[in-house]
């Protein structure tokens, strides 16, 4: 709870602060939160990703775009009535999505009589890998796996064009067409 | 920050156990929390802190631009390429149970190596992005 209270609280803060230096710091600071009370429901695997890309990484590369523009927020000159109701009704359906799940921890909840018995009872002797999450990652769920790192190679591959391919090859010697 | 004599002696103690723990994170993923995805992030993660440290170049003497686009493809190829081998042993797509002699060794293979390529291509990506935006700034 204690958690929950200090992650609101860097939200406002990334909200109300206009210099864009503490805004990252701030977003750096929300990602450690969320990081614990990750490791608090004890997902350790999910915390680890969470403390190094969220806290680590992107900090880092928000630092570094930071560099490239000013950092002082400039004042908004749209209204902020549609940002708003998007929000709101965007909240408002995941609310609404969670009262049908069922309560937190429940023995009985679908996600834990479908396929979890199995892998949590067979992983050692199919795979001789006791942390559950690796073997279902990498062996009971590969090819989504597989999709999650072609995904991270396209989105490398497509940073790397946009952001490089202007600098390289300027206007003048394009090849005609 | 190349002046700080604090930071530099700092983090020419700290890196190499960064680097160490990356790859504990990689191969006890097995048993501990942690896995490809983690550890190429924390592998990254010790280069970026060398180049914010010691500069772009200086990093990328060690770990050039090329190499890391390079290793963005391979990473996946090393994945997908585990995958055909479990089909040319005769199974299924990503089946590494053929991969040895038998089944739970083949898995525990199979799972190294699709680590292995999860890995090489994760830590390749955040450190060419990081190249690209820092490069940008010159």
């Amino acid at each position: 709870m204690v958690l929950l209270v200090l992650m609101v609280a860097a939200t406002v803060g990334v909200l109300r602060l206009r210099n864009l230096f503490g805004v990252v710091v701030m977003g750096g600071i929300y990602s450690f939160l969320m990081a614990t009370v990750l490791v608090v429901l004890d997902a350790v695997d999910v915390a680890m990703t969470e403390a190094s890309v969220g806290a680590g990484v992107s900090t880092v590369l928000l630092l570094a775009s930071l560099h490239l523009t000013k950092t002082e927020e400039t004042a908004s000159r749209h209204s902020v009535l549609v940002p708003l109701v998007v929000a709101l009704g965007t909240g408002g359906a995941l609310v609404y999505g969670t009262l049908d799940l069922p309560p937190f921890g429940v023995a009985e909840a679908p996600i834990h009589e479908h396929v979890v018995p199995r892998y949590l009872n067979e992983t050692v002797r199919e795979t001789m890998v006791p942390n559950v999450v690796t073997s279902v990652l990498a062996s009971y769920r590969g090819y989504d796996t597989l999709g999650e790192t072609t995904v991270i190679f396209t989105a490398g591959i497509g940073v790397l064009m946009l952001l490089k391919g202007r600098r390289r090859r300027p206007a003048a010697d394009r090849p005609a067409r | 920050m190349k002046h700080d004599v604090i930071l530099r002696v700092g983090a020419k103690f700290l890196l190499p156990f960064i680097l160490l723990f990356a790859l504990y994170v990689q191969f006890h993923g097995d048993f501990g929390p942690g896995g490809g995805f983690q550890a190429g992030v924390i592998a990254a993660a010790t280069v970026i802190v060398y180049a914010l440290i010691f500069g772009l170049d200086a990093a990328q003497r060690v770990v050039p631009l090329a190499v890391t686009e390079r290793m963005i493809p391979l990473g996946v190829l090393v994945y997908a390429g585990t995958g055909v081998a479990g089909l040319l042993a005769g199974s299924d797509y990503l089946d590494y149970s053929v991969l040895m002699h038998d089944g739970p060794h083949g898995q525990e293979l199979g799972i190294f190596l699709i680590e292995a390529g999860v890995f090489v291509t994760v830590s390749a990506t955040m450190l060419a992005v990081f190249y690209a935006f820092a490069g940008r700034g010159r």
